[in-house]
C-alpha cells in the first residue's frame, strides 16, 4: 500500500500520560471520518526526545513538527493537511517559519547524534517489519552466518563500546571473558532496572526500539555460547516491559528468536523478569541473586559475573543502552564507530535533561561533548533567566559538576576526574535556588531507603550521613560535623560491597568540596544562602508592599494579614515556610531573610 | 509471520525498506511539490500525487524523493501544476500534469534527466515577485 502521508505521535510514556493515545485515536477517528484513512499511515512510534514540548506529533514528507498537541487538534491536522496540504502553523514549533524548521534545525536536536535512539521516534515498536527496514537484524545475520564467535567479540573489542550502566567497563572485554569461560550452560542478561531518579533513557530505548535489544542479546548469545537470555525489567515500566512482550512474540513468530534461528542451527530464547523497584537490583550481582529468586543482595566480586554469575553460571550481563549500541557496531563495522567520540570513550551517551532547564528531554550526544552544550544549547539554558549553579551527573552515585567545568569535554574519565561519575545518564541540572544540603539531603535519604541493609559501611554510614545533613539543615550543624561526613563517606567508598554503598557518598562529598561556603553559611550564621531549608529561612515583607492582597490570597496557612492598600504582616509563627507569598507577588515586596 | 529463513528476511527488509525511507528527510535530492489548492484539487491533482506515489514505488525509488504538496501556484488555468526541485537540474514547474504525464516525469525528468518541453511552465509573473 502506498501511502502519501506519515503521521507518527510520540508514543513514549512521558507523551501518552498527556495523552498521547487520545490524539492517536483522534487521528485514526478523523482520518475515517475524512476519507482518507487509505492515503496516511498513523503510527505511534517511540520518544522523540523532546519531551519538554510533548506531545509531539510528527508529519511526513512535509516533516511538520508539530508541538504540545491535543487530542482535539486531530481534525485540524487531518483536514487541512492531509486533505488539503498545508501545515497547521500554530502547533509548529516554530510559528513563524512556514514548511518547517525540519528536526535539523530545531536547536534541541542539532548537536545531536542518535544512534542508541536512531529508531525512537521513527519506527512503530509494535510492527518487526518496520525494524527490518531499517536494517533490523542485519547485524543477527552477519554474527549468525558471516561471523564466527571470536570475531564478534574481537569486532565489539575493537569498537570501543564501554558499559553504558554507569561503570564503562570495556564491552568487549567483557564478552572475551564470557566466550572464554568454561561451562555447560552460559547465560545473557539484559540490565533494564533504570533505577536513578530522573532517569528514563533505558525505558524509552525499549519503548521505543524493543527489537534492538532482542537482536543484541541474540548476537551476544552466539558470540560466547549462551541459549538463553534474561531481560531484569522493573515492574513500574508497564509499558516498556508490553513493547517487549510484543516484540518477543513477533521475533518468535518470524523465527528471528527460539529455536534454529533464521535456519542457521543456532537457539536462543529471552525471558523477562519483573523488578520490584529496589535500586540495589541495579547492581549485577543483586540483580542476578533477585533472577535467582533470591533476595536482591550484592555479593563480593571477583568472582565476576562473566565467571560466575546466574546459578554459578557464565554469565553476560549489559545495560539496555549497552545492547542497543551492539546491532550498529556490527553493521557499520567497529571503525565507523571507533570514529565517534574521545579516545577514552566511543560513540554516544543518552543523557535525560531533567531540572531546572528550559528544554527537558532525551539527548543524544557523542562522547567529547561539552556540559556547557548540553545544558545551554540543547537545553536552552535556565528555566526563568536564573543563574546555573550546578548539574548532578549520575544521580544519588555522581556528584555536582560547577560553572567552572562546564567547557570540560564529558567522557568516563572526564567525569570521575570531576569527582562525579557517568553512571546511568541522568543530569539534573540546579539553579541558584536550589541549596545543595538539601539536595545532598534528598539523595542521600534515598540511598538510606534503598540500602539493602547487607553490609554495615553501606547500612550505618548512609543513615549517619543522613543525620547529619539533616542537622545542619536545620541550623544545628557543627564544623566537625563537614570532617566527620568526609571520614564516614570515605570509609564507605573504600569498604561497601558493591557500588551502592562506595557512590552514595559522593554528592554529599563533591557538595562539601564544591560549596564549602554554603555548608558553612548554615552552620555558622545559620542561613541557608538559597532560601531552601525550611528551619533557616524566614519570609518578611517590607516597604514596597502596596497591599494588593495577592499574597495573601496564595497563603495555603492563612498568615498573612493587612489592610487593602497598606503593608502586609507574616505571622511568623503559623508560617510554613512554602514560598508561595514569595513566587507570588510582583513588587519584590516579598524577602527571604 | 511465519517462521523465516535468511532469504525471507532478506526479501522483507527490501521489500519495506521503500516505504520506511520516506520517513527520513535526509539525504534526499529530488523534490516532488504537487500543487493541491482547490483549483488544483479540482483538476485533479490528488490523482496526480497518487500517479506520483505509484509511479516512484514501481521504480523502487520511494524512499529517495520528498512527494510534498503546497497550496496554489499561481497557475490556475494550467491546474494540476506541479514542481521538480533536484539536483543538477533547473526547478521546472510543469502545468496540466494528469496521472499519465506524472509517470511521464518520473520516467523522463526524474530518471534520464530530460525534460519535458511540452510541459514546462514558467515561475508565474516572475516579474512581479520580487523578493
Amino acid at each position: 500500500m502506498a501511502y502519501n502521508h506519515y503521521i507518527l505521535v510520540c508514543g513514549g510514556t512521558g507523551c501518552e500520560s498527556s495523552n498521547a493515545d487520545g490524539i492517536y485515536n483522534n487521528l485514526i477517528t478523523e482520518a475515517k471520518a475524512a476519507g482518507v484513512l487509505d492515503k496516511v499511515q498513523i503510527v505511534k512510534t517511540g520518544c522523540f526526545g523532546f519531551c519538554e514540548k510533548g506531545p509531539i506529533v510528527k508529519v511526513l514528507p512535509e516533516d511538520s513538527f508539530y508541538v504540545e498537541v491535543k487530542p482535539e487538534d486531530a481534525k485540524e491536522i487531518i483536514n487541512e493537511q492531509i486533505v488539503k496540504g498545508r501545515e497547521v502553523p500554530r502547533l509548529l514549533y516554530n510559528k513563524t517559519k512556514r514548511s518547517t524548521e525540519s528536526v535539523e534545525e530545531i536547536q534541541f536536536y542539532q548537536k545531536q547524534l542518535r544512534i542508541v535512539l536512531r529508531n525512537c521516534g521513527v519506527i512503530n515498536p509494535e510492527n518487526i517489519e518496520e525494524y527490518i527496514a531499517r536494517d533490523g537484524y542485519l547485524a543477527l545475520e552477519k554474527a549468525l552466518f558471516s561471523m564466527t564467535p571470536q570475531q564478534i567479540v574481537d569486532e565489539v573489542k575493537a569498537s570501543g563500546l564501554r558499559g553504558r550502566g554507569g561503570a564503562g567497563f570495556p564491552t568487549g572485554m567483557k564478552w572475551e571473558a564470557g566466550l572464554k569461560a568454561q561451562g555447560d550452560q552460559k547465560f545473557v542478561v539484559c540490565n533494564a532496572d533504570e533505577g536513578d531518579p530522573g532517569a528514563y533513557m533505558d525505558r524509552s530505548t525499549i519503548e521505543g526500539d524493543p527489537h534492538s535489544v532482542i537482536e543484541a542479546m541474540t548476537i551476544c548469545g552466539k558470540a560466547i555460547g549462551s541459549n538463553q537470555g534474561f531481560v531484569y525489567i522493573r515492574a513500574e515500566y508497564p509499558l516498556a516491559v508490553e513493547r517487549l512482550k510484543i516484540a518477543m512474540v513477533q521475533a518468535r513468530e518470524a523465527g528471528l528468536l527460539g529455536k534454529n534461528i533464521l535456519g542457521s542451527g543456532f537457539d536462543f530464547d529471552i525471558e523477562i523478569r519483573l523488578g520490584a523497584g529496589a535500586f540495589v537490583c541495579g547492581e549485577e550481582t543483586a540483580l542476578l541473586r533477585s533472577i535467582e529468586g533470591k533476595r536482591g543482595m550484592p555479593t563480593p566480586k571477583p568472582p565476576f559475573p562473566a565467571q560466575s554469575g546466574l546459578w554459578g553460571k557464565p554469565t553476560i550481563i549489559n545495560n539496555v543502552e549497552t545492547w542497543a549500541n551492539i546491532p550498529v557496531i556490527l553493521t557499520k563495522g567497529a571503525e565507523w564507530f571507533n570514529k565517534i567520540g574521545t579516545a577514552d570513550s566511543k560513540g554516544t551517551k543518552v543523557f535525560a535533561l531533567t531540572g531546572k532547564v528550559n528544554s527537558s528531554g532525551l539527548v543524544e550526544v557523542p562522547m567529547g561533548t561539552t556540559l556547557r552544550e548540553i545544558i545551554f544549547d540543547i537545553g536552552g539554558g535556565i528555566k526563568n533567566g536564573k543563574k546555573f549553579k550546578g548539574v548532578q551527573t549520575g544521580g544519588p552515585s555522581g556528584g555536582i559538576i560547577t560553572e567552572e567545568s562546564l567547557d570540560t569535554p564529558i567522557d568516563f574519565g572526564a567525569l570521575t576526574k570531576l569527582g562525579s561519575m557517568m553512571g546511568s545518564g541522568g543530569m539534573i541540572v540546579m539553579d541558584e535556588d536550589d541549596c545543595v544540603i538539601d539536595v545532598s539531603k534528598f539523595y542521600m535519604e534515598f540511598c538510606v531507603d534503598e540500602s539493602c541493609g547487607k553490609c554495615s559501611p553501606c547500612r550505618i554510614g548512609t543513615r549517619q550521613i543522613h543525620a547529619l545533613l539533616d542537622k545542619i539543615s536545620k541550623g544545628t550543624g557543627t564544623l566537625e560535623d563537614l570532617e566527620k561526613m568526609k571520614e564516614i563517606g570515605f570509609a564507605m567508598q573504600k569498604s561497601s560491597l558493591c557500588a551502592l554503598g562506595q557512590s552514595a557518598p559522593n554528592p554529599t562529598l563533591s557538595t562539601i568540596r564544591k560549596f564549602e561556603a554554603e555548608y558553612k553559611a548554615h552552620i555558622l550564621d545559620h542561613k541557608c544562602p538559597a532560601g531552601k531549608c525550611k528551619n533557616l529561612v524566614t519570609f518578611e515583607i517590607n516597604e514596597k508592599c502596596i497591599g494588593c492582597g495577592a499574597c495573601a490570597r496564595k497563603c495555603p496557612a492563612n498568615c498573612i494579614t493587612g489592610e487593602k492598600k497598606s503593608r502586609h504582616v507574616i505571622d511568623q509563627s503559623k508560617c510554613l515556610k512554602c514560598g508561595e507569598c514569595f513566587k507570588t507577588c510582583k513588587f519584590g515586596a516579598v524577602v527571604k531573610a | 509471520m511465519a517462521k523465516m529463513s535468511l532469504e525471507d528476511l532478506r526479501k522483507l527488509r527490501e521489500a519495506t525498506q521503500q516505504q520506511i525511507k520516506k520517513r527520513d528527510t535526509e539525504g534526499k535530492t529530488v523534490q516532488v511539490i504537487v500543487g493541491m489548492g482547490t483549483c488544483g484539487i479540482a483538476a485533479g491533482a490528488k490523482d496526480t500525487l497518487d500517479a506520483f506515489v505509484k509511479a516512484l514505488d514501481e521504480k523502487g525509488m520511494g524512499g529517495d524523493v520528498i512527494i510534498r504538496q503546497t497550496g496554489c501556484m499561481g497557475l490556475c488555468q494550467n491546474e494540476p501544476t506541479v514542481e521538480i526541485v533536484m539536483k543538477d537540474m533547473p526547478n521546472i514547474i510543469y502545468g496540466r500534469v494528469d496521472a499519465k504525464i506524472a509517470k511521464e516525469i518520473v520516467e523522463k525528468h526524474i530518471i534520464k534527466r530530460e525534460l519535458l518541453n511540452d510541459q514546462i511552465l514558467d515561475r508565474p509573473a516572475g516579474d512581479i515577485l520580487k523578493k
